[in-house]
């Protein structure tokens, strides 16, 4: 039955297939990340559908929001040599394309498969007051906390890595230390100095006379 | 009110059937996008007037009264002018980031609750969706630079876009914390977890007080506004991201930088500020005294508080230079707001926790 | 109490991960360039660990955090080899690694880490986290491997070693989510008992199986999914290239046990098949190509390939005595190329790499006692009496002429003849041969003491292998409860 859920699911379904393509066939790499972002956004859409709106939106919010926008900030900044990148194609095309052919026949067979077929399971509705959300969370800080507690360990190790990898000091470098900046007081930086009165005036001068002029200096 | 909205639904729901509920929910939109276009106009009149002043000036008062029609005037004009694309551009996309940059700011507002009741769509995922959709606006930007085919657009979207996700994570984290405190992500709980009958005292900014900070700063820079305007520094890149857009394509802009500081506002408001709540509630005089006042009155003087202080920001502030701005990113806001969440986590353990 | 008693199994872990994350913020606050202190904390962490591991262990199988972390008797006895194996490749690596400026706390930390994720492999049922500590191992030893930037090799290395790392991942992903897909269950027992009773779906769980045998594969680097192997032991600076070889492979050895063995027991008849393909081709492949290498480490990697063929043929042997053998291959390859990446790494200096065959010329006259050391180490590579490499082979090929892979049996020992010629080319080289320099060799106490141990080791283990075999067998036996 076309419900207006699986006219809206076909319709995200083509979609992201289309960016997918067009991800792998796009001649400018700044196009391909963008349909990158497409792609995603189509699967959120998907996962929406399945009422996973907690996954739908850290989607968005991970991926498009920030990973794809460093990705284009790197794939912009760098100059790609497409014809560099196509040498070679023609050679390696027949490999590749036995490969995929192969790959494509075993999904079929899998997936035409009459048994495969009928195990699609029932999509599980839920009340309005459901929270993916809150399920979600319940299942990873209970059945899951192990899981995700190595999940973190594995974040931990990529930011050692990254750092490990890329911080380089350089001692010819100038930086800028603002606590050090910030922390500079009168003394450091400026000498009060007490000049005697001028010489020209004689000794016998006011003496407020000469503090002004002291302060005149200053 | 509430009587006159449920008739009109119910006779809608006779007359029209199936239809009715997209028809009514464009409606909607329409009386919420309506007024944030009027806001955005007039916000620019009352940057320059407030500018103007802080500078000892008057502002443009030649266009209607205090110059009133002034924001209409720069309309037409805008309209009017032509739309240059330049050579070597990316048409399609260079016409598409204007509007990118616009959407985003315009579809948040479908969680944001203006008084009990007042909402688009009462999502209980809003506070996520609302991170999401503010963190799409940096494509219109990105790909406006990289469209246009121009070395200063260009430097202009590469700025934005470290800065944008940089001050993304302090955000995200300034908002984990209300989260903790609301233990929910709906934005209409978030508020409603602030009434506690102590007026403003009951609100998350006292707890929460080094993140409203964080979360308010991290919106201006969120929004390119001075001191973070680094995207259109016109000292140094010309006007940053758009410097090759005419007409509307720049109105466009224009109307999305406006609508993304009006939105900063009323999130912040939302989030810290108890949103629609009266500030009075439950205090023995002024309580009763202004138990009448709806709350869209209180939501939209506390948007106020904050627009001004946008704009008091950019007369007051010189612009940041890149190495402070990644700086106070990186290296205050993050760890503070990190450490900030693993306070609130703790704090709201033990019996000292009041909201 | 009580909460913390329910993790009494994953102590060491835990220790572990704490003791990690002291370190690596104890780290900024030491000053010096040769990191002792850190260096003096990783140890001690490591025999922390191997204390924790002994004091904890019970008999039976424990599972915690909702099954998908289990302890059993091979787990403890693969983590305190791991923990040994992480130790030894320390003392070893140390003053090569100070000379080349790499020793920093972060490559220590990543140690660790990689070692953590060694242990979570070795200790999961649960296919969620056999795949991450596979990750978690993985990350470590790519980072490990790119840490000397301004070698184009040893970055060229990195590359090729993450790309291909997480192709396989890749695979394996696809393959597990095929298992659930079939079965409805990432839990390995569950998935073993759910194909047991009858899946709907048998094609859909074999496609899922190909794809995990394959993704394995890689991670073992057998042929034909070795072409990551040689390049990154050869590109990877020595340290590293040992920390590869070593006890990565004994968490290799557990994760298939887990998923072919625990989980997919059942599905034997298929598995065994393929094994049985990539263990020749791996042996064939390994051992011919590994005499055209003039690069000890490149040969080294051809031998690795070798006798992950080896080891496979142990597994497919699909008895108890297979599996036991395996482990028993597992270990003992183990402390045979610790010892052989153990030799490159005393033998070099700063600036001078000691990788290739014609450094070992006249090793005798340099060095007596270091050559019949390495001696030892490759009579043990080639399989000759009495060192232990003898005995670990004869009981994998014992085992499968047991379940009656008769031709495979021949094929195995044909190639190990094979095999013999390049291992013992470096004894000749040694003993039969002009040193090229006159140079001393300088060792480092710690390290030179180590390298006898871990000679003699080999031989006093080939003599009495007793007690190394049955604890292979009896923790295979005791942890798989197999039907047998």
């Amino acid at each position: 039955m076309m419900t207006i859920e699986t006219i809206v699911f076909y319709l995200f379904a083509a979609l992201s297939v289309f960016a997918g393509l067009r991800v792998i066939t796009a001649r400018n790499p700044v196009h391909a990340a963008l349909f990158l972002v497409l792609a995603f956004f189509s699967m959120a859409g998907i996962w929406l559908l399945l009422e996973a709106e907690f996954l739908a939106i850290t989607l968005v919010l991970v991926y498009v929001g920030a990973v794809m926008v460093l990705f284009l900030f790197v794939v912009m900044m760098l100059d790609v040599d497409l014809v560099q990148l196509r040498e070679g194609f023609w050679r390696w095309f027949p490999i590749g394309a036995l490969l995929a052919a192969v790959m494509v026949g075993e999904m079929i067979w899998v997936l035409g498969n009459r048994q495969t077929a009928e195990t699609g399971a029932e999509v599980i509705k839920h009340a309005a007051d459901y929270s993916n959300t809150k399920e979600l969370g319940r299942l990873i800080y209970t059945d899951y906390v192990y899981p995700f507690e190595l999940a973190a360990v594995l974040l931990l190790v990529a930011i050692v890595a990254a750092i490990a990898l890329t911080l380089r000091q350089r001692r010819t470098a100038k930086r800028q230390d603002v606590a050090q900046q910030v922390a500079v007081k009168r003394n450091d930086r400026v000498r009060l100095v007490s000049m005697p009165a001028s010489a020209r005036v004689s000794t016998q001068a006011q003496p407020d006379e000469a503090a002004a002029s002291d302060q005149q200096k200053h | 009110m509430m009587e006159l909205l449920q008739t009109i639904e119910q006779a809608g729901q006779g007359l029209l059937g199936p239809f009715w509920g997209p028809l009514w929910t464009l409606v909607k939109i329409v009386v919420i996008v309506a007024p944030i276009m009027g806001g955005v106009a007039y916000l620019t009149l009352a940057e320059r007037k407030i500018l103007g002043y802080m500078q000892d000036r008057v502002g443009p008062n030649r266009v209607g009264y205090w110059g009133l029609l002034q924001p209409i005037a720069d309309g037409v004009k805008l309209l009017m002018k032509e739309i240059i694309i330049p050579t070597g551009a990316n048409k399609f996309l260079f016409v598409a980031a204007p509007v990118l940059a616009l959407v985003p700011a315009l579809v948040a507002w479908a969680v944001v609750p203006f008084a009990d009741g007042m909402i688009l769509a009462n999502v209980n995922a809003g506070l996520l969706y609302i991170l999401a959709m503010t963190s799409l606006g940096v494509y219109g930007i990105i790909i406006a630079g990289w469209a246009s085919n121009s070395k200063y657009a260009f430097l202009g979207a590469i700025r934005s876009a470290a800065q944008i996700v940089s001050y993304e994570l302090a955000m995200g984290f300034a908002l984990v914390c209300v989260l903790l405190a609301a233990q929910s992500m709906s934005l209409v709980d978030i508020v409603k977890g602030q009434q506690h009958g102590y007026g403003l005292l009951g609100w998350y900014f006292i707890p929460l007080f080094p993140m409203f900070v964080v979360y308010f700063i991290a919106g201006v820079a969120e929004t390119n506004r001075a001191p973070f305007d680094l995207a259109e520094d016109e000292s140094v890149i010309v006007a940053g991201f758009h410097t090759e857009y005419s007409g509307m394509g720049f109105a466009l802009f224009f109307l999305a930088e406006y609508a993304n500081m009006i939105l900063i506002s009323a999130l912040t408001s939302v989030f810290f500020l108890g949103g629609w709540l009266n500030p009075f509630e439950g205090w023995p005089v002024l309580g009763a005294m202004t138990a009448w006042v709806p709350g869209l009155f209180w939501m939209l003087a506390k948007m106020s508080v904050f627009l001004f202080i946008f704009l008091w920001f950019r007369a007051t502030f010189p612009r940041y230079r890149y190495d402070q701005l990644m700086r106070l990113g990186w290296k205050v806001f993050i760890p503070l707001t990190l450490v900030w969440v693993v306070v609130v986590a703790a704090w709201m353990q033990t019996p000292l926790w009041f909201w | 109490m009580s909460f913390l008693s329910t993790l009494y199994s994953a102590y060491a872990e835990i220790f572990l991960l704490v003791m990690v994350s002291v370190i690596l913020i104890a780290d900024l606050f030491t000053a010096g360039r040769t990191k002792t202190v850190t260096y003096l904390l990783v140890q001690v962490t490591l025999l922390g660990c191997s204390l924790i591991t002994v004091a904890t262990h019970r008999d039976g199988i424990d599972h915690l955090f909702h099954h998908m972390f289990v302890d059993d008797l091979m787990s403890d006895v693969l983590k305190l080899l791991s923990y040994m194996a992480i130790s030894m490749m320390l003392v070893y690596s140390r003053s090569y690694l100070l000379a080349r400026g790499l020793f920093s706390g972060e490559f220590l930390a990543l140690v660790l880490f990689s070692l953590l994720g060694m242990m979570v492999m070795i200790s999961a049922s649960n296919f969620i986290t056999l795949y991450l500590g596979l990750e978690l191992l993985s990350l470590s030893l790519y980072a490990i491997v790119a840490l000397q930037r301004d070698s184009a090799i040893a970055t060229e290395a990195a590359m090729k070693y993450f790309i291909l790392g997480a192709l396989a991942s890749g695979l394996l992903l696809y393959g597990m989510s095929m298992l659930y897909g079939a079965t409805g269950t990432l839990d390995v027992n569950a998935v073993s008992s759910a194909i047991q009773h009858g899946v709907p779906n048998k094609a859909l769980l074999v496609f899922g199986l190909v794809f995990v045998v394959a993704g394995l594969a890689f991670k073992l680097g057998v042929v034909p999914f070795h072409m990551w192997v040689p390049d990154v032991y050869h590109g990877a600076p020595t340290a590293m290239t040992m920390l590869i070889g070593t006890a990565p492979k004994l968490a290799a050895f557990a994760f298939v046990m887990r998923i072919l063995v625990e989980a997919l027991q059942p599905l034997m008849v298929h598995w065994s098949g393929m094994l049985a393909i990539l263990a020749v081709l791996s042996m064939a492949l390994g051992n011919i190509s590994a005499i055209a290498q003039t690069n000890l480490k490149r040969m080294f990697a051809y031998s690795t390939i070798a006798h992950m063929g080896f080891l496979l043929v142990g597994v497919l042997s699909g008895s108890n005595e297979g599996y036991g053998s395996a482990m028993f291959y597992a270990v003992v390859y183990v402390i045979m190329s610790l010892g052989g990446f153990g030799m490159i790494l005393l033998m070099s200096r700063e600036g001078f790499e000691a990788d290739k065959l014609s450094d070992f010329k006249g090793l005798n006259q340099r060095s007596p006692w270091l050559a019949f050391m390495m001696l030892l180490l490759m009579f043990s590579m080639a399989g000759v009496p009495p060192t232990v490499g003898f005995y670990a082979k004869f009981a994998v090929l014992n085992a499968a002429v047991q379940a009656g892979h008769i031709p495979l049996v021949i094929l195995a020992v044909l190639f190990s003849l094979i095999g013999a010629f390049y291992y013992l080319r470096i004894v000749k080289l040694m003993y039969f041969d002009a040193p090229e320099s006159h140079e001393r060799i300088y060792m480092q106490p710690d390290s030179s003491l180590l390298i006898s141990l871990n000679g003699l080791g080999v031989l006093i283990l080939g003599i009495l292998p007793g007690t190394l075999m049955s604890v292979c067998a009896v923790s295979v036996q005791q942890s798989l409860l197999l039907p047998h």
